[in-house]
């Protein structure tokens, strides 16, 4: 009996039961109808529920004992490895070689001796489950089939289950905000068991590749944050500078001038920037903007102007994020009431006085709010600056240097080899920490600002 | 008081900013596009050599070695080289996707005489010169040596070079040759991880949403909730992928690289977009239907799975393509999960290693060969079209379902 053999027996069983509790329910003899309390299919329904819900919490937790059981006992064939490791790296051999994924049968005397243990043990464990399960289900099964009684309350056990569920559901976006936060967290405060939090955030020197020298136990390198956040600073504040200007005039156009015909056809094609993806703009950024900017520096002769300079990256951040700044933009400056506008037209103004004296400085808050709403989507964006920009990181606020960016450090630490449990990677949490929080902060201010407007006009 | 001739003219002025910034927006786009079209159309097709093969009666085909066979009718067209360079040479044109070629031909050939021209793979030196992507100079162009031109030369007066169908970009994995890489199994790397993306959020987004909106009173558990989603959906996506490495890969040990673990990450980050676009959904609908439900008896569970969530489908729907659509393209959550990695194999299952389409992007854009420029132009092609037919689908249901009360 497979696992997947033994899924569909459960769902079989379920089905079934759904539809001999509902024929059941149907052919209830009563001599009024109404004294029958739910309707045939609320019963099938709980049948169903009554019947899987064991079968599925069995199976949950078997898997989750036998998984913790066979890796103690697949550890113990190893115990006389010393390097947990290497053990680790045993009981995966193990596991892909029973599992057919493998077929090296690896260089230690135990190996074959725990092949054997752990090929018969997880066959007697699939059996031994199958039987369980299938019994408890059958059991349930029948166990539903007997409630089935005109007085049975099934539509309020089936209601209450599904308003129980959606509960559960909405509580799960707290567990994932949680999930962040701790996750960050507990690596984030072990990073800061080898590395003082003060260096971290105002040391001036970022070069973790160093971290880890043969001999030289504890050494650490150089994790002084501070060139990380200033190049995420410039090249965000480059991208608001492309960004904030086109994405405020075309909102003032296309919600001042613009005719509905034009509205309707160059918003969506304004929004299908926001639609490309961000691995698009990163491309672009090297086969296009790149060579770009490298020719006009050689024809201005500007110095030191790097093919992986704050610019480039910073001016294609500045594409992607011209429709965020656009859209929202448009949404507060069209929120501001008629009655303005018209009153400051009809005292004889022209549209673009109107435009700047009465309209922006109405719908303020909401463009400033925009505005850091797309901040916080240039310092968090990855792909444009991980391909755009480099990995070095210098102190610098000149536009045509090389510069990094939180973003890029955490790729940049976090893919190809790593060993977990050093500060390189370690790091690499506590950059994220910051950058989740600095983000976080950033949204709720401007959420709170754009929700203060609407309420002004409202 | 500025006279009214300036004030006109400022007045044009601003709006010709206006019309400028537009412009410039729709300007921008249309050269990102044109430029990324231009360079991955020509990765649709593939340079190919002819080559006279030979193959006296009988000789059983399937048991012939192909790499040597072809090799020896190579020898035969160009019986001027004779020393071992000048045959390295002459092979090196050929990828070693050719012999791959050559051996299923010869396995599907029934019959026992060749005798003709048949074309094979060229290598990606050759295809970037024929496409004229590197240009002549005298007898070399880009990687291709002046020995090796020689050749190149005999093959086009022998007009015996030719375009064909890519037929490896969309029917391979990844490969080290360029002219052999294909995007096959970064689709289905992509296709695993956004079924399970969906099936995750969808149910879990929806019904957070009618909890949201139908189920629970204004309060501090309610206002939490919905602070909490609004500020998940502006979470940077690589914080999402830092949540999928801590929790889904080591602390569940699932395996690292697979497109289930990605698409659990993407799911995650997919949820608050499902929930607001589901709440506001939900909310257009208009109560006086619901109260004609719950006035003829109806429950409001009854309600909201009788009238209220059939006639929010499509709202949700558009919601869910366009939050779909976003994830199919994101990148940086799944590097953090190890989908970063040089796979030969199609995935045949959410637990095998893979890559992702946006992935493949990032992975070709790096390789130093100049033939996987142009590929890498091909992938988001594709990925772009792919996104595009998602979001007319979007509008198209919004569109058709929307209903105006």
């Amino acid at each position: 009996m497979t696992i997947e053999f033994l899924i569909l027996t459960i769902l079989g069983l379920t089905a079934y039961s759904f539809f001999l509790s509902k024929r059941k329910a149907s052919a209830l003899n009563v001599i009024n109808p109404l004294d029958v309390h739910s309707q045939p299919h609320y019963h099938g329904l709980f049948s169903a529920i009554l019947t899987i819900a064991p079968a599925i919490i069995l199976l949950f937790l078997w898997s989750w004992l036998e998984n913790s059981i066979f890796k103690s006992n697949l550890e113990s064939y190893f115990s006389d490895v010393v390097d947990p490791y290497k053990v680790n790296f045993y009981v995966s051999g193990v596991k892909s070689f029973v599992a057919g994924a493998s077929d090296t049968l690896m260089n230690h005397s135990n190996f074959s001796a725990a092949v054997e243990y752990y090929e018969t043990s997880t066959k007697m464990s699939l059996a031994l489950k199958s039987i369980v399960i299938v019994i408890i289900t059958l059991i349930a099964f029948r166990y539903s089939l007997n409630l089935v009684t005109a007085k049975f309350k099934a539509r309020d056990l089936v209601e209450d289950i599904v308003i129980r569920t959606m509960k559960y559901a909405s509580i799960f976006a707290i567990f994932i905000t949680l999930g962040i936060v701790l996750s960050l967290l507990f690596e984030t405060l072990r990073f800061f068991e080898s590395v003082a939090v003060t260096e971290f955030l105002f040391g001036t020197h970022w070069s973790p590749q160093m971290s880890i020298r043969e001999g030289q136990v504890g050494s650490s390198g150089s994790f002084g944050a501070v060139p990380v956040f200033t190049g995420t600073l410039l090249i965000s504040i480059i991208a608001m500078l492309v960004a904030g200007p086109i994405g405020l005039f075309s909102a003032i156009y296309l919600s001042q001038y613009a005719s509905n015909r034009v509205r309707s056809y160059a918003k969506p094609i304004i929004e299908v920037l926001a639609g490309i993806p961000t691995v698009v703009y990163g491309f672009f950024a090297v086969i296009t903007v790149g060579p770009f900017f490298r020719d006009l520096g050689i024809f201005f002769n500007i110095d030191g102007f790097s093919s992986e300079s704050a610019l480039i990256a910073g001016s294609v951040l500045g594409i992607m994020i011209i429709p965020f700044i656009a859209s929202l933009t448009d949404d507060s400056l069209s929120a501001v009431p008629r009655s303005l506008k018209e009153g400051s037209l009809a005292m004889g103004a022209t549209l673009s006085e109107t435009t700047t004296r009465v309209i922006i400085p109405a719908s303020f808050h909401g463009i400033v709010g925009s505005f850091l709403l797309a901040f916080s989507r240039a310092i968090g964006e990855t792909m444009i600056v991980v391909m755009a920009a480099g990995f070095a990181a210098n102190l610098t606020a000149n536009p045509f240097n090389a510069v990094t960016t939180v973003t890029v450090q955490i790729v940049g630490l976090l893919t190809g080899d790593q060993e977990f449990d050093s500060p390189k990677t370690m790091s690499a949490f506590a950059l994220a920490f910051v950058l989740f929080f600095l983000t976080l902060i950033l949204n709720i201010i401007s959420l709170s600002i754009v929700k203060k407007f609407r309420e002004q006009y409202e | 008081m500025s006279n009214i001739v300036q004030r006109n003219k400022s007045e044009k002025r601003f709006q010709f900013y206006g019309l400028l910034a537009v412009g410039l927006a729709i300007f921008l786009l249309l050269v990102l596009l044109l430029k990324i079209f231009s360079t991955g159309f020509s990765a649709f097709n593939q340079t190919y050599l002819g080559v006279k093969i030979q193959i006296e009666k009988g000789e059983n085909l399937s048991e012939l070695d192909a790499r040597s066979t072809l090799r020896e009718n190579l020898r035969n067209m160009f019986p001027e080289a004779k020393s071992r360079s000048d045959k390295k040479n002459l092979y090196s044109l050929f990828s070693p996707g050719a012999y791959i070629e050559f051996e299923e031909m010869l396995e599907a050939y029934d019959g026992d005489v060749i005798d003709g021209y048949y074309y094979f793979l060229a290598s990606d030196d050759l295809d970037m010169y024929f496409k004229g992507t590197v240009t002549r100079q005298g007898n070399s162009a880009g990687r291709i040596k002046p020995s090796q031109m020689k050749f190149v030369d005999e093959f086009v007066k022998m007009n015996l070079i030719e375009l064909q169908f890519n037929r490896y970009l969309l029917g391979s994995a990844d490969s080290r040759n360029p002219e052999m890489a294909g995007i096959l199994g970064a689709i289905y790397g992509s296709l695993f991880a956004i079924l399970i993306a969906f099936v995750t959020s969808f149910p879990l987004g929806v019904l957070t949403a009618i909890y949201l909106e139908k189920l629970t009173k204004q309060n501090a558990f309610s206002d939490l909730i919905e602070t909490n989603i609004n500020n998940l959906a502006a979470v940077p996506s690589i914080v999402f992928g830092l949540l999928g490495l801590a929790i889904f890969l080591n602390f569940f040990e699932l395996p690292r690289s697979a497109s289930l673990v990605g698409g659990l990450t993407l799911g995650l980050m997919t949820l608050p977009t499902i929930v607001i676009a589901s709440r506001s959904a939900i909310k257009s609908v208009p109560p006086s239907i619901e109260e004609a439900s719950i006035g003829l008896g109806s429950s409001k569970v009854q309600t909201i799975f009788n009238f209220t969530l059939p006639l929010a489908m499509p709202g949700i729907l558009t919601g869910t393509i366009i939050g779909i659509a976003r994830a199919i393209g994101e990148t940086a959550p799944l590097l953090m999960i190890g989908m970063v990695a040089f796979i030969v194999d199609i995935p045949q299952g959410p637990l095998d290693a893979s890559t992702a389409l946006p992935v493949q992007i990032f992975l070709w854009q790096d390789s130093p060969e100049r033939a996987f420029v142009e590929r890498t132009s091909a992938a988001i092609i594709v990925l772009l079209i792919f996104l595009f037919l998602l979001n007319i689908t979007a509008v198209y249901l919004r569109k058709k379902l929307e209903k105006k009360w």
